[in-house]
């Protein structure tokens, strides 16, 4: 017995070579900070009003949204899940800001009760996800049409103005002393305290585990559902906020605010190495992603490239961020696997 | 036999993948009209064996020999072109086309105009049905067969294609004891036709049953080749594992206590009825019965996976609500399900992270997760049952199944439970560990643990428990203590005869040659359950 122990334990060791996926995704970071610092490198010698404080400032409030609904959006898509309903929920409350501001709300009500119409909105995805059983895609498209639709119902096609300053400063002004604009900032906090959740808390845990293997989650005693649920909600309540920032940071409620900004969030969120089919990612990968989104968009804005151009590079961005990774494995496969073939000797 | 060169052969072959030497100088003979054993742990080499013979692998060193001449397979097509086929644990077959199309995939009867021939597929099929002895309809869709009448359509699809050589890599780890008794028939069947067969399995006894030879692999070595006649079982362990296993069935002797998990009247609509038992501290009581039976069901609905209509679960003296595997959890239940890939591990989570998903709550430190805490628990336990593996970062799913058991074991230990739950405890696990698991077990139930074991295995299932439930479509036929506890018994009850009629009852009755799964059976009972009409269990759920 004891001499061949040591013998297959031996031989057991060395099949552990697989790649770890940790340091996996510290590379996929690494590549997408680096694009991040080449594309701001090649904004600030290429474009003269690109590298300035303003217009960088200008780059990261115009960024507030996708930033703020990007951090919900990596928890569901970490639990494999979407929400595509984010940008209708943003208009829905944006109207609404409208319309009551009109009736002669005051903005310290409104704010809550549009907030509550956010949670509202997240819950009834949240629910026909979890107690109906349906697929999330399917079920946020339907909501993504029917909350832009009752937007419309609430404000029509007019466009309600004129807010107070204050609340417009706080939505465009920067923090003192620095370039952070508070939305941004308030973003950064967020942001925090979203890495915090995902990476080292036990619901961060329970989130990789469904997104992985929802079914050996919810054996291992995780409430799958009612952690769903709370996940729709989040990013409905974050959404409603975002609506908040949207219309006063522009002075314009409108209906058909925001209009296909859930398409640069999740392509902010794949972009930063997040798995679609779920249960791979890191925050720090989203928040690179967000700010490449950013910051291409804004050279793209300073260079008078037409949106449709835009939306191309958005497009192709987020292909190119679901594929690399596919790519990637592919040619690891095939790296590990030739020395086994050996062919070449013998053909 | 020995004028022809045998129809296959593999000559001191050797692979490697990396560092890994998967096989060294290995030797197989397969010849026309026998069934050659393969047996080894998990991790000696026999994938990669069957690989090589599939035109999947190609050998670094040695040679592939085709009735006593060279060959190399470019890749699976041209093992097939050469008579050589291989039937896997769960095929994969077209779930929308019939079985016949299935079977002449590619390859369909053409009529005028090149339509597909419908009168002659159906015909072809039937006649390969009927060359095997199995009654099969041509024209229904794959979709729910059962994984035992997939694994026929396979074969049949090998047999059209002339196949000599037929491979069969585990194929009854999923299937009840009619099943298997059928498998082997056709096994038989294409044995008298001349065709050289290789079957794998863990299970020994039916190694003994089905085969004339055994090789035995270990550690990628060649250990051995030789007839199965006058071979005990202890013998082939000790061929595969290289030592004498202590014992079998390492049963400690325990006080037992007072009753710690009570299921009465449980009972889940068309699904299992009036189920009522109890599980004492200190006291392994085994599950038995076919697959199909209603089981795992049970033992779901106690867990809260699934909901009941009627009865109550109490665990010491809480009652359960029913439908959260949370609040279950909370009373003291564990439960180590059957499909370790899909219900027990995160297969791409690391082995800590694995073992530490059911104590979330413990690993904090403040409100967040200590990676200390999370990772000194998991080597805790990993030394605590032995497991093999690089780094407590890898993946589960690079680890041995045996090794993968031992993290879900591990995973529900650390919850410190006091009724665990274990389904099918060592399925598709080597002879090695298995024993490991269950002197783990014996250990656990001695420390007053209670166990309620779920399994197919008899050997198991009598070695190990204190008291046998047996399960018969939805109802618990049987209670049997350990000391009356025998093959008979269980299987017959698990058939559904009681076991007053089971003396009688047994030469006569055809649903007697279930018991395949014990340990002995003789080949007319094999012969007999196959000419019976066959029980269709249906298939394990729609999990592909």
């Amino acid at each position: 017995m004891a001499p061949e122990a040591p013998a297959k334990a031996s031989a057991v060791r060395p099949r552990v070579e697989a790649p770890r996926p940790l340091t996996r995704f510290v590379r996929w970071d690494v590549i997408v900070t680096a694009l991040l610092i080449v594309v701001f490198l090649g904004g600030a010698f290429g474009t003269s009003d690109f590298a300035t404080s303003d217009n960088l400032s200008f780059a990261l409030d115009d960024l507030s949204e996708i930033a703020l609904i990007a951090l919900p959006m990596t928890l569901l898509v970490v639990a494999a899940e979407v929400d595509l309903s984010v940008a209708s929920i943003l208009g829905l409350c944006s109207a609404l800001f409208g319309a009551l501001w009109d009736a002669g709300w005051a903005i310290q009500m409104i704010i809550p009760f549009i907030l509550v119409v956010g949670v509202v909105a997240g819950l009834i995805n949240g629910l026909l996800v979890t107690r109906l059983g349906l697929p999330s895609l399917a079920v946020t498209i339907g909501t993504m049409t029917l909350y832009r639709g009752l937007a419309y119902v609430v404000l029509g096609t007019k466009a309600v103005a004129e807010f107070p300053q204050n609340y417009a400063d706080l939505a465009t002004k920067t923090v003192p002393g620095t370039p952070i604009p508070y939305p941004f900032a308030l973003f950064i906090l967020l942001a925090i305290v979203t890495a915090i959740v995902l990476h080292a808390t036990g619901l961060g845990r329970s989130l990789f585990a469904i997104g992985a293997q929802e079914e050996a989650a919810f054996f291992a005693g995780i409430r799958v559902k009612r952690i769903k649920l709370l996940l729709f909600v989040v990013s409905g309540l974050v959404s409603a906020f975002a609506g908040a920032v949207y219309t006063l940071r522009y002075g314009s409620a409108r209906a058909d605010n925001g209009l296909g900004l859930e398409l640069a969030v999740i392509a902010s969120v794949l972009l930063g190495g997040v798995d679609f089919d779920g249960g791979k990612g890191t925050l720090g990968g989203v928040i690179a992603g967000v700010l490449l989104i950013g910051l291409l968009r804004n050279l793209l804005m300073l260079r008078d490239v037409a949106t449709e151009i835009q939306s191309i590079v958005t497009g192709l961005l987020l292909i190119v961020s679901v594929l690399t990774p596919r790519i990637a494995a592919l040619v690891r496969q095939a790296r590990r696997h030739p020395r086994g073939a050996t062919p070449s000797a013998s053909s | 036999m020995s004028e022809s060169p045998p129809i296959l052969a593999l000559k001191d072959v050797c692979k490697a993948f990396g560092a890994v030497r998967a096989l060294q100088d290995v030797s197989l003979e397969l010849w026309g009209g026998e069934i050659h054993a393969l047996a080894g742990e998990n991790g000696a080499g026999k994938s990669t064996l069957v690989k090589t013979l599939a035109g999947v692998h190609r050998p670094d060193e040695g040679q592939v020999l085709l009735d006593g001449r060279p060959v190399e397979f470019h890749g699976p097509g041209d093992a097939q072109q050469a008579g050589v086929a291989v039937i896997y644990q769960e095929p994969t077959l077209f779930p929308d086309l019939s079985v016949a199309e299935n079977i002449f995939m590619g390859r369909q009867p053409r009529s005028k105009f090149g339509r597909i021939d419908r009168g002659a597929l159906r015909a072809e099929t039937a006649k390969l049905f009927e060359r095997l002895g199995v009654a099969l309809d041509p024209d229904r869709p794959a979709r729910g067969l059962s994984i035992a009448d997939q694994q026929i359509v396979e074969i049949a699809k090998a047999i059209s294609r002339d196949a000599r050589v037929l491979i069969m890599d585990e194929p009854t780890a999923a299937l009840s004891g009619n099943e298997v008794a059928r498998l082997f028939t056709v096994a038989r069947t294409l044995q008298d036709q001349g065709c050289a067969l290789l079957f794998i399995s863990h299970r020994l006894e039916e190694i003994f049953d089905l085969c004339q030879r055994v090789t035995t692999l270990r550690d990628g070595r060649y250990i051995s080749t030789e007839l199965l006649d006058g071979l005990t079982a202890d013998d082939l362990v000790q061929r595969m594992v290289g030592r004498e296993l202590d014992t079998l069935y390492p049963k400690q002797e325990t006080t037992i206590g007072a009753p710690v998990l009570k299921v009465s009247r449980l009972t889940r609509e068309g699904v299992f009825t009036d189920v009522s038992f109890e599980v004492r501290s200190g006291e392994i009581v085994a599950l038995a019965g076919l697959v199909g039976a209603g089981r795992s069901e049970v033992a779901r609905a106690i867990f809260g996976i699934d909901r009941y209509d009627a009865g109550s679960v109490e665990v010491g003296t809480v009652e359960l609500s029913g439908g959260s595997p949370t609040t279950a959890m909370s009373a003291g239940l564990a439960l180590v399900p059957e499909d370790r890939r899909q219900q027990g591990l995160v297969m791409e989570g690391s082995i800590e992270r694995n073992i530490g998903l059911t104590q979330l709550r413990s690993l904090r430190r403040g409100p967040v997760i200590s990676r200390k805490v999370e990772r000194d628990r998991a080597a805790d336990w990993a030394i605590r049952l032995q497991l093999k593996y690089g780094r407590l970062s890898d993946v589960v799913g690079v680890l041995s199944g045996g090794n993968q058991q031992k993290v879900v074991l591990a995973k529900w230990l650390s919850t410190e439970p006091s009724v665990l739950i274990i389904d099918e405890p060592t399925r598709g696990i080597d002879v090695g560990t298995k024993s490991e698991v269950h002197r783990l077990l014996s250990e656990l139930a001695g420390q007053g643990l209670a166990v309620l074991m779920i399994s197919s295995d008899l050997p198991e299932v009598l070695g190990m428990a204190d008291r046998v439930l047996v399960m018969h479509e939805g109802r618990l036929t049987a209670e049997i203590p350990r000391d009356e506890a025998t093959e008979e018994t269980v299987m017959a009850a698990a058939t559904g005869q009681t076991r007053q009629e089971d003396v009688s009852g047994r030469a006569s009755s055809g649903q007697r040659s279930a018991g395949s799964e014990a340990t002995e059976v003789t080949k007319e009972d094999g012969a007999l359950g196959a000419r019976e009409p066959r029980s269709r269990q249906r298939a394990q759920g729609g999990r592909a």
